[in-house]
């Protein structure tokens, strides 16, 4: 985990600061003379040698120090805590609704596999996971904001918090999300109801509720468990389209921002923060599989 | 692509084999099976009914995708010249059918290709690290799970940001997002087809590593790697689109979906049908291409 966001962390390095001048005629502008960047350069400790640059940068990440946003001249770290308090929001309501619903369609689909329940809630999830974030979006805007009119089209908060923004980025991310989660939970319930100590359970005339609520889902739930870690790193990416298209001031929008205008201090530190989010959300999932399943051992 | 192979691979036994069926009858003989799985099917066809969209898209009598007419016409209307704008028109006047049958040429092709470039980069790396496994297994997984850490879609836009907005540039995004994660699909069947009978008769007949990966090994992983093939094309076409509605994608002024509605988003209510009718082909199309990667899935697990 640590050696990947040191490769990640040099790849970015190497990415976006190799070419000094470029650095420079980025934060400087593009009006800028080759002498005034050669003079930001030497002020600002550009002409060390690469490595000790990267390391000294490296440094200063790891305080939380990213330098100054060149498009918002505040502190990048300043602008990254605010907008990742705001999609932090998105998340958590996200996940409030997604965990509850996909359990609960994959355990009823997985409950009696090759059922009519399993067939229609198995082609629902197929369905809303193709839809594409930013086409369901659409047809949403379409349906709630322009045909309804119930909803705003824009999520951008501008006049303080209003939970009517909310609701239409967040249902469309649980569009997306809700169907993977629900698979992996219905082929993990669906293996767990045909195991023997289920077919014990039944056979030794335990009602059906009190086998699959004790017996089934606790080993069942296993599986989504990762799943549902391993899910963050989808949020992620899914996330600048959805923030992109309602106008959300949220992480994904800040790194769209960041990188169309070329702020490559606020794309190393947000591309940081993203990577770190997913290698840690992963190795979350490890610990509590383990946890979870005495039975694997690493 | 990867059948012909098998083909003659099995031609090299001691005993002559049964004279295979020739590759389209193999292929209709597959495509045959998929009508056991009513899903496969409705993938399938609606798959095929894009790729024939974008294949006639020169000959059907549409009007040209740029050309302005009258802007705002509703659908049914008639075009300037007496013929019947089935779709109506966008904002700029231009035949929105038109415009959203032109769009699955241009997004089909581009995915298609980067799809392929992706498989023959995934495919030898996955190849290079599941058969010759060692020093080349560490060091390729690790780069693969470092490239796998970036969610999808940063890196998309990182990439294309930094080499600029093109076709090509799409395509080698593309490469750096899936080539890992298909390394990882081959290494694992490579892992566990290398230690089949015919990889050690190979190998004492003293054939060279590239000749087993890639007529031993690569045709006899196919059929999980032509459903992931087919869940790709999906991605790659959501990515392209996404990467368009991003104002990332290829370039205009040619029509693909994702610019479709990145152009039709900011006109609001005026542009609904603008920006509803290319998120339908765009849904319709992926949910394709995933229906019919869960048909052959299912057909290939039952026999």
């Amino acid at each position: 985990m640590v050696l990947i966001m040191a490769v990640v962390s040099f790849l970015l390095f190497a990415l976006f600061e190799t070419d000094k001048l470029d650095v420079a005629g980025k934060v400087l502008g593009p009006y800028s003379s080759v002498e005034q960047r050669e003079i930001w350069l030497e002020n600002n400790g550009y002409n060390e040698p690469f490595l000790k640059r990267y390391v000294l940068w490296v440094g200063n990440a790891l305080r939380g120090d990213f330098g100054q946003s060149i498009e918002l001249k505040v502190p990048v770290s300043q602008v990254l805590g605010d907008r990742l308090a705001n999609t932090g929001m998105l998340a958590l309501a996200l996940f409030a609704l997604m965990i509850p619903i996909a359990l609960a369609m994959g355990i009823f689909a997985g409950m009696k596999e090759g059922s009519l329940r399993d067939r229609t809630i198995s082609i629902t999830a197929v369905a809303t996971t193709s839809i594409p974030e930013f086409a369901s979006a659409t047809l949403l805007t379409a349906i709630f904001v322009f045909w309804l009119g119930w909803l705003p089209g824009t999520s951008s908060m501008s006049s303080g918090f209003e939970w009517q923004q909310l609701v239409l980025p967040v249902a469309v991310l649980l569009l997306y999300d809700v169907g993977y989660v629900a698979r992996m939970t219905r082929a993990s319930m669906a293996e767990v109801m045909t195991s023997q100590y289920v077919r014990t359970a039944i056979l030794k005339g335990i009602p059906y509720r009190r086998v699959v609520l004790k017996h089934a889902l606790r080993n069942a739930l296993i599986a989504p468990f990762t799943v549902i870690m391993l899910q963050l790193n989808w949020l992620l990416s899914g996330v600048i389209v959805v923030e992109v298209f309602f106008a959300y001031k949220g992480f994904g929008s800040l790194l769209y921002d960041a990188a169309l205008f070329g702020d490559i201090y606020l794309i190393e530190a947000c591309t940081l923060v993203a990577v770190f989010v997913a290698v840690f959300s992963q190795f979350i999932s490890d610990v509590g599989y383990t946890l979870l399943n005495p039975r694997i051992r690493f | 692509m990867a059948d012909d192979a098998a083909g003659t691979s099995s031609t090299d036994g001691a005993t002559p084999t049964p004279q295979r069926p020739s590759l389209p009858r193999r292929v209709f003989g597959t495509l045959a099976l998929l009508r056991e799985s009513p899903l496969g099917m409705v993938g399938a066809a609606l798959v095929l009914f894009w790729v024939l969209m974008a294949v006639l898209a020169p000959v059907l009598p549409l009007y040209d995708p740029l050309e302005p007419l009258t802007p705002f016409q509703s659908m049914g209307a008639t075009a300037p010249d007496g013929g019947t704008l089935w779709l109506g028109t966008d904002h700029r006047g231009r035949d929105i059918l038109s415009r959203v049958i032109w769009s699955s040429q241009r997004v089909l092709v581009w995915a298609t290709l980067a799809t392929v470039v992706a498989y023959i980069f995934g495919m030898a790396m996955g190849c290079v690290a599941g058969y010759l496994g060692g020093w080349w297994d560490e060091v390729i997984s690790f780069f693969a799970n470092v490239l796998l850490s970036f969610p999808v879609m940063i890196l998309f836009v990182i990439i294309v940001t930094v080499l600029g907005a093109s076709g090509m540039n799409i395509v080698i995004a593309v490469t750096f997002a899936s080539a890992p994660a298909i390394m990882r699909i081959v290494r694992g069947l490579i892992l566990d087809l290398r230690t089949r009978d015919y990889v050690y008769a190979a190998q004492t007949r003293g054939e060279s590593p590239w000749f087993i990966m890639l007529v031993e090994l690569l045709p006899n992983a196919r059929g999980p790697l032509i459903v992931d093939a087919c869940l790709r094309l999906g991605y790659t076409v959501v990515a392209i689109a996404t990467l368009g509605f991003l104002g990332l994608g290829l370039p205009p002024p040619e029509p693909d979906w994702g610019m479709m509605i990145k152009e039709a988003v900011p006109l609001g209510s005026f542009a609904g049908r603008e920006m509803v009718i290319p998120a339908l082909a765009l849904s319709s199309l992926i949910l394709g291409f995933n229906m019919l990667a869960d048909g052959l899935r299912e057909i290939s697990l039952r026999d």
